[in-house]
């Protein structure tokens, strides 16, 4: 405690001696090392995990590369490949665009736009907030118990109802509350002096949120729907559940109809796959699927940040 | 054009209405047609009929507070040293990096798990030996899983703190680490509270790293050693997905599904609600 | 740098003065000249000049000391080479417009600008004799002698008894804390009114009581000095009224340094009065600096005398 009483005056050494201290506080050095080891830490273990993947992975481009990229799944490991996983993939996503978008979208814009705030819209939101929380497999129980059992006749009759059909919009329902949150909170950010704007003179509701609150939220909208995207990507537990697990894709004599209908892999349960045999050349294809598949992670959600940047500075 | 909106926002709370009763009514059928004593019997081996519960939340639990134990002090650590002690040129280059770390998928998770924690980690620290897959390795998985997570929400709510608190704390002469343990966490703290908690219960929920690293695809004896195999409720629920085209084995095994699934969605549900009273304007990191 | 005939001086030139314009009510421009040595504007224009010496006091007496102060942050100065006294157990007050580098000058007496990046002095200001910015100066414990209570009531979100008891504790005090709780709120002036609550959080008072807590949480380590930065800028008028008069007690154990915006402030409530103001180059420098009473009714500079007289600021 500080010891020079005022009412009395005080030499200069006294004074001296008392507030010079020692500059090391010990334990606060070793404090602030134990914090910046917890973090360098973190950033040791992801360097470790990558280098890892690449070393075991990077083999199998060496030795086949695009042929790697483009085989099918296979019982010889030198022959599998990531082909039919990347188109399975691919349609996944574009299913659950075309799903999961347009609902997502339009239901943020209601309770955003349009809801007034009532207990209903409170519940609303309250509702979509705890889904955000549940447990991706959770959702494949119930795309296994609606889309593969109950609605078998429309998702693949052939297949049991596990097809890719089925897969895609289980995922999509996993994203959904996602794509709901991102979006509403693009449109918060909205400026209210933009709607007034519009308001005063004299546009429809519909008319002033198409014209200018979402092309105002849109580099918002579609950051959050890309990162999205990245997150459906990466997931397996959902696909696991409604049979993506152990399929091949056919191949493309099929229409558009049948292949939905039919069964799938993707990149994700292809390496799931691979990962669950103890031979080596299965985990170097598993590793090799695993760099394929951080990268293209990577190079999506770096989309959506260089997309989030650049639109941010217009405005 | 209202009416389309409306609807597509009713849909959301269709499907919460739909798990609920999806699952509910095969558990229910689970439930109403099990012996009791098939629910205490020693292991879950669901198509031999034996469907222990202690034993996959036993599983569970281990593996999630494994992780916890990893994850608490990592993800606490980073935030803290975000938030107080980092200059914004340092945390310009750190943030990004926790993201990054935050997009890795658990299925990669679960492979790193398996090829490299086990063997480097477990085998050296579980004495006696241990199989491959264990308990441990995932957990640890589990934990780096969940780190950023936490380090993410943790960090919104400590950077919230004014700085005035701050300022004041300096003023009466107390030191950084003083200021920050004692005035800054303390202030912060319901945040760091849900961030506990929403971690737990990602932790909780995480499927593909015990899927792949913890053993127990057959089915698992009760057991609480990390340094043996275990099963949880969301791998016990992949095991009874996989294995053949129809769910055979006991006639219970495709209802026990869903049960567990009710569990499941049980525990996230009360933990994700129970977050929500701590949260009160902390950001929510998917 | 200015355009026109007007010079800057930097201090390892030699001083040609800076002048600066004011135009009056009263007819013609008239120049006037502030100097950076007061002595060079008694023979430059005595009269008009009016550049008094701050105020010396015994040695004994002083307990800050600044010579020739400047704070800088990054290469901007905010206060131009300040040299002047601060007595013990009075209150001495530092008024100016705003923008004039006043909080600057005050957070520099307890190193609180350590903690912005790129903050740095240059010159010295000596507490007691010793320069707290030497080498081997921990500047915790210059805070735990030279306290400050700030612009805003930040209270802890602790309760009324653990604010006042945290600098205590944090400092390692053995003896009752009770009794120091107790000690500190009286002498706040804050006692009677929080006695029976003293469980409830800090944050739950009103304006005027959260400033007296922070006044008792800053008293409760049993600092040397008081410094107070526009303590009652965020407080309505009879809770500014309290703690003015909360100031003419506490001068009895401690020195009280306060920044203020409002003259009529400085005037009821300090015993000696300085004048700052912002110069050409956007630093604040000293114009004046008396007692109170003098600085009020006869300011020895023009500036001084068109600030309190409101033709400015």
């Amino acid at each position: 405690m500080a010891d020079l009483a005022a009412s009395s005056a005080v030499s200069a050494e006294i004074v001296r001696e008392r507030i010079s201290g020692r500059r090391t506080d010990v334990g606060g050095r070793i404090f602030e090392a134990f914090l910046l080891f917890a973090l360098l830490a973190s950033l040791g273990i992801l360097i470790t995990l990558l280098v890892d993947v690449l070393t075991r992975g990077i083999g199998v481009f060496i030795d086949r590369g695009l042929d790697f990229v483009t085989s099918p799944l296979s019982s010889e490991a030198s022959e599998a490949g990531i082909g039919q996983g990347l188109i399975g993939s691919l349609i996944l996503m574009l299913l659950v665009a075309a799903t999961a978008f347009p609902i997502g979208i339009g239901a943020s814009v209601y309770l955003e736009e349009y809801a007034r705030d009532t207990r209903f819209t409170r519940f609303i939101t309250a509702n979509i907030r705890n889904l955000a929380g549940v447990p991706s497999i959770v959702y494949g129980l119930l795309g296994l118990a609606v889309f593969v059992v109950a609605l078998r006749e429309i998702t693949g009759p052939d297949t049991q109802g596990r097809s890719i059909l089925s897969g895609g919009l289980t995922l999509a329902i996993v994203v959904l509350p996602i794509v709901i949150i991102t979006t509403s909170e693009a449109l918060r950010a909205v400026p209210s002096g933009i709607r007034e704007a519009a308001y005063g003179v004299g546009a429809t509701r519909w008319q002033t949120v198409r014209s200018h609150v979402i092309p105002y939220a849109a580099p918002g909208i579609l950051t959050g729907t890309i990162l999205s995207m990245a997150r459906a990507f990466g997931e397996t537990a959902p696909l696991i559940m409604v049979g993506g697990a152990v399929s091949f894709l056919a191949t493309s004599d099929r229409g558009v109809i049948e292949t939905l209908q039919g069964k799938y892999t993707t990149l994700p349960t292809s390496i799931y796959q691979w990962v669950q045999e103890p031979q080596r050349d299965f985990i170097e294809l598993s590793a090799a699927g695993i760099i394929a598949l951080l990268v293209t992670i990577l190079l999506v959600n770096g989309l959506a940040i260089i997309l989030r940047n650049r639109y941010a500075r217009r405005w | 054009m209202r009416l389309l909106f409306l609807s597509a926002a009713t849909l959301s709370v269709v499907i919460t209405a739909l798990i609920i009763l999806a699952i509910i009514g095969e558990a229910w059928n689970f439930i109403s047609q099990v012996d009791l004593p098939a629910l205490w019997s020693g292991g879950w081996f669901p198509r031999r009929g034996m469907f222990d519960v202690p034993t996959i939340l036993a599983g569970t639990f281990v593996i999630a507070g494994i992780g916890m134990i990893v994850a608490v002090p990592l993800g606490l650590g980073a935030a803290i040293y975000l938030a107080e002690y980092a200059s914004p040129r340092t945390r310009g280059w750190l943030k990004p990096i926790l993201e990054i770390l935050a997009s890795v998928p658990s299925i990669v998770l679960g492979y790193f798990a398996l090829q490299w924690i086990s063997p480097n980690v477990i085998q050296n620290v579980c004495v006696g030996g241990s199989s491959n897959f264990n308990m441990g390795a995932a957990g640890i998985a589990v934990g780096i899983l969940v780190t950023p997570l936490i380090a993410s929400i943790a960090e919104d709510a400590m950077y919230a703190v004014p700085r005035s608190l701050r300022e004041a704390s300096y003023g009466l002469g107390a030191r950084k680490r003083t200021t920050s343990l004692r005035i800054v966490v303390p202030a912060a703290i319901s945040g760091i509270v849900a961030a506990l908690i929403i971690g737990f219960s990602r932790a909780i929920g995480e499927t593909m790293i015990v899927a792949i690293a913890a053993g127990g695809t057959g089915g698992s004896v009760f057991s609480v050693n990390p340094c043996g195999q275990g099963q949880t409720m969301t791998a016990a629920m992949t095991a009874l997905a996989t294995g053949s085209d129809q769910v055979r084995g006991s006639d219970l095994a495709y209802p026990s599904l869903f049960f567990v699934g009710l569990l499941l969605f049980a525990f996230t549900l009360a933990l994700n609600v129970i977050s929500e009273r701590f949260v009160r304007s902390v950001r929510l990191k998917y | 740098m200015p355009e026109g005939g007007r010079q800057l001086t930097v201090k390892d030139q030699t001083t040609a003065p800076v002048e600066a314009e004011q135009a009056t009510d009263e007819g013609p421009t008239i120049r006037l000249m502030a100097t950076e040595t007061y002595d060079e504007a008694e023979q430059i224009a005595p009269a008009a000049a009016g550049g008094a010496e701050p105020i010396v006091f015994a040695d004994s007496e002083v307990v800050f000391e600044l010579d020739e102060l400047s704070c800088y942050y990054d290469a901007f100065r905010a206060v131009r080479e300040i040299s002047l006294q601060v007595p013990r157990n009075k209150v001495t007050a530092l008024i100016g417009p705003s923008g004039c580098g006043k909080s600057t000058l005050l957070r520099s007496f307890n190193r609180m600008n350590d903690l912005i990046d790129g903050a740095r002095i240059t010159g010295a200001i000596r507490y007691h004799g010793v320069d707290l910015y030497a080498d081997g100066v921990d500047p915790v414990e210059v805070r735990r002698r030279i306290g400050m209570v700030f612009q805003k009531p930040n209270p802890f979100p602790k309760s009324i008894y653990d604010n006042v008891a945290f600098g205590p504790r944090v400092a390692g005090y053995k003896g009752s804390m009770d009794e120091l709780v107790e000690r500190s709120l009286r002498r706040a002036a804050i006692w009677d009114e929080v006695k029976d609550k003293l469980k409830e959080p800090g944050t739950a008072l009103s304006g005027g009581q959260q400033q007296r807590l922070c006044i008792a949480r800053a008293i409760a380590i049993e600092p040397d000095v008081i410094l107070m930065d526009e303590p009652c800028s965020a407080l309505d008028p009879i809770a500014t009224l309290k703690i003015e008069e909360l100031m003419r007690e506490l001068k009895e154990n401690y020195t009280i340094v306060i920044v203020t915006h409002n003259m009529q402030q400085a005037a009821r409530a300090s015993d000696y009065t300085a004048f700052l103001t912002m110069g050409e180059d956007r630093a604040g420098y000293l114009v004046e600096m008396a007692s109170t009473q003098q600085l009020f009714t006869s300011p020895e500079n023009r500036l001084t005398e068109d600030y309190i007289t409101g033709r400015f600021g």
